[in-house]
């Protein structure tokens, strides 16, 4: 049976709720156990530490769907100090699985796109559970061009299962408007920094993460296509998601290692729900250190460094 | 990672059949559409198109070139280039294996250059009978060959496409080949070099969301399923009941994400008056 749930964390804070209990009644029969508790204590921490040190791919997929976890709206308000958000492609109507907008970073204005999941099921609805229609990506293309014209860099979230699969999507050209992003990324001239900080799901995920470098969270994940789907085409059960997971090495140390990902940013034990500040701090200084680099750089140069990342990918990894 | 392309490692000497010849097959076969049976005469002479219903079967990749090109005009490039299994994916060798004993393919595309009507172009043509036409690292560094081979000979580019989409067993190294493909494109674009791209039954996923559909000209071929998601996912999401004619290039042409619907047998004219109107073809 495929496992749905990842409740460690749950049963983790339960366990932490019991110890509690045990400190205070020791406490009330002037029993003196804070020595024993405390080693306790500093043992449980311990063994959840090197429990997230070891999640398993499929584990990191339930971690990084669950509702807690902070989504792109979020981290922009708290990377910056001024944001203001814009919509609609001009073309059919307003996609919010992606969001859009422009912000001042470290004093510095700055163009975000990012999927936007919702954090319950009426957000959720509004959003599309962060599954863009061709609109969202039209407005993403919208956005990089003024990006362009303005000069100002480009910072991206991921964080999607994947462009949604509907009737309506199709109709208006799901792959074409995926295709269109694809190629305005590869050859914008501006510096281009993505972070992956969930669900990099397909290419609905790869739109948004064609750039100069390539940040991803320690248990977010990115993949051809959803190990569902891998599991039920190739071995015809979904039972399989789980081997599959681990099968397709989409973990955020697998695609350091492959050259695609610049960085990984550790999250803490629990993943970035139990500290949304650090997390974004964390990226802040890596998002703020990249730019540096790569404002420094020539147009010229820029795109020619990111052609060359584009068309020789795999070929400079060492594995 | 030089074994990725490491020419000799996975491909087989001896191939059940040549499938250079580009021939339809010596026997005929019945119509997967409508069951009548179509002699072997019939078949070449009408192009693997079905004389009773006007089903388009399924075409080889040599079968469509020798469709679509001048007699003895194909030269192939990088024909046995083809990628070793970079994840380690349980079963992959075998498959892949597999596929190159049915198709007599290295891979699931075939590249060169080719003359159409007296114009020298740069041809692709991918073959879905090798696992699905799916693009891995393989089929892309193949696209951006062709493509590159297009830019230094200032030749137009046509690619034809068949594809499942990204080729699972390649992990993200496939879906990485998407952005490759479109950025080595993009240079194309801006030398003013015409790039068309003619969508065969199926072409869908990572490949339509790609190069296929970042041409000039897009050419659906009558009756080709063409998609982002494939209709039985859809069909799972949503649970209803899928539109009359729903992806097919008909369907594609009337939401205004195709140039034209040409039935096969006209294809090859379509391409010629296209390659003459941007007089960019080189004579042969």
């Amino acid at each position: 049976m495929l496992k749905r749930q990842f409740d460690y964390e749950h049963k983790y804070q339960s366990l932490k709720q019991k110890v509690t209990e045990l400190r205070d009644a020791s406490t009330n029969l002037d029993i003196n156990l804070a020595a024993e508790i405390g080693e306790m204590e500093k043992r449980m921490e311990n063994l959840r530490a090197d429990k997230y040190r070891q999640l398993t791919p499929w584990e990191k997929i339930l971690l990084i769907r669950q509702p807690e976890r902070p989504t792109t709206r979020d981290y922009i308000e708290y990377l910056c100090d001024e944001w203001i958000e814009l919509h609609g492609d001009r073309l059919f109507g307003e996609d919010r699985a992606i969001l859009t907008g422009i912000g001042s970073f470290q004093g510095r204005p700055v163009t975000i796109i990012g999927h936007q999941k919702g954090k319950d099921t009426k957000d959720n609805i509004r959003n599309n559970f962060g599954m863009p229609h061709p609109e969202g990506y039209r407005k993403v293309e919208r956005m990089l061009l003024q990006a362009e014209k303005f000069k100002r860099p480009v910072l991206t979230f991921i964080d999607t299962a994947g462009a949604y699969p509907g009737v309506g999507a199709e109709e208006r050209g799901q792959a074409w408007a995926i295709s269109r992003v694809l190629t305005t990324l590869s050859a914008l001239k501006v510096p281009v920094v993505a972070v992956i900080t969930g669900e990099g799901g397909s290419g609905g995920a790869l739109a948004l993460a064609i750039s100069d470098r390539l940040i991803m969270f320690s248990h977010a994940v990115f993949s051809v296509a959803s190990c569902e789907a891998c599991a039920s085409i190739l071995w015809r059960s979904l039972d399989k998601a789980e081997e599959m997971a681990a099968a397709l090495k989409i973990t955020a140390a697998d695609l350091l290692q492959f050259g695609i990902v610049d960085e990984i940013i550790d999250e803490p034990p629990g993943g970035a729900q139990q500290d949304p500040d650090a997390m974004a701090d964390m990226m802040g200084a890596s998002i703020k250190r990249y730019l540096d680099e790569l404002l420094e750089l020539e147009t010229d140069q820029l795109l020619e460094l990111r052609y060359r990342k584009l068309r020789n990918v795999g070929l400079d990894a060492d594995f | 990672m030089s074994f990725m392309f490491g020419k000799k490692k996975y491909i087989p000497v001896k191939l059940p059949n040549d499938p250079r010849t580009g021939v339809l097959p010596a026997q005929g076969q019945s119509c997967p559409n409508c069951g009548v049976w179509i002699s072997a005469d019939r078949l070449s002479a009408d192009k693997g198109v079905c004389p009773k219903c006007n089903h388009n079967l399924t075409l080889s990749a040599y079968q469509r070139i020798e469709l679509l090109s001048d007699d003895h005009s194909f030269e192939e490039m990088d024909a046995d280039l083809a990628a070793g299994n970079i994840l380690d994916f349980p079963d992959y060798e075998d498959k892949l294996e597999r596929a190159r004993q049915e198709s007599g393919l290295a891979e699931a595309i075939v590249t060169g250059t080719a003359c159409i009507g007296g114009n020298r172009t740069v041809l692709a043509v991918m073959d879905s009978s090798f696992m699905m036409g799916s693009m891995g690292v393989a089929v892309g560094e193949k696209i951006c060959r062709a493509v590159e081979q297009a830019l230094q000979l200032e030749l137009p580019l046509i690619i034809c496409s068949t594809s499942g989409g990204a080729r699972m067993q390649e992990g993200i190294f496939s879906l990485m080949q998407m952005a490759k493909t479109v950025a080595v494109l993009e240079r194309l674009h801006k030398k003013g070099l015409l790039y068309i791209s003619v969508l065969t039954h199926p072409t869908t996923g990572g490949v339509l969301a790609s190069f296929a559909s970042m041409a000039d000209i897009i050419i659906g071929e009558s009756g080709a399923l063409l998609g982002f998601t494939g209709p039985r996912v859809i069909k799972q999401t949503i649970g209803e009941r899928l539109p009359d004619n729903f992806q097919r290039a008909g369907f594609l042409l009337d939401h205004g994400m195709l140039d034209l619907v040409v039935e096969r047998s006209k294809l090859r004219d379509t391409l010629i008056l296209l390659l003459k109107l941007h007089q960019e073809g080189k004579g042969c």
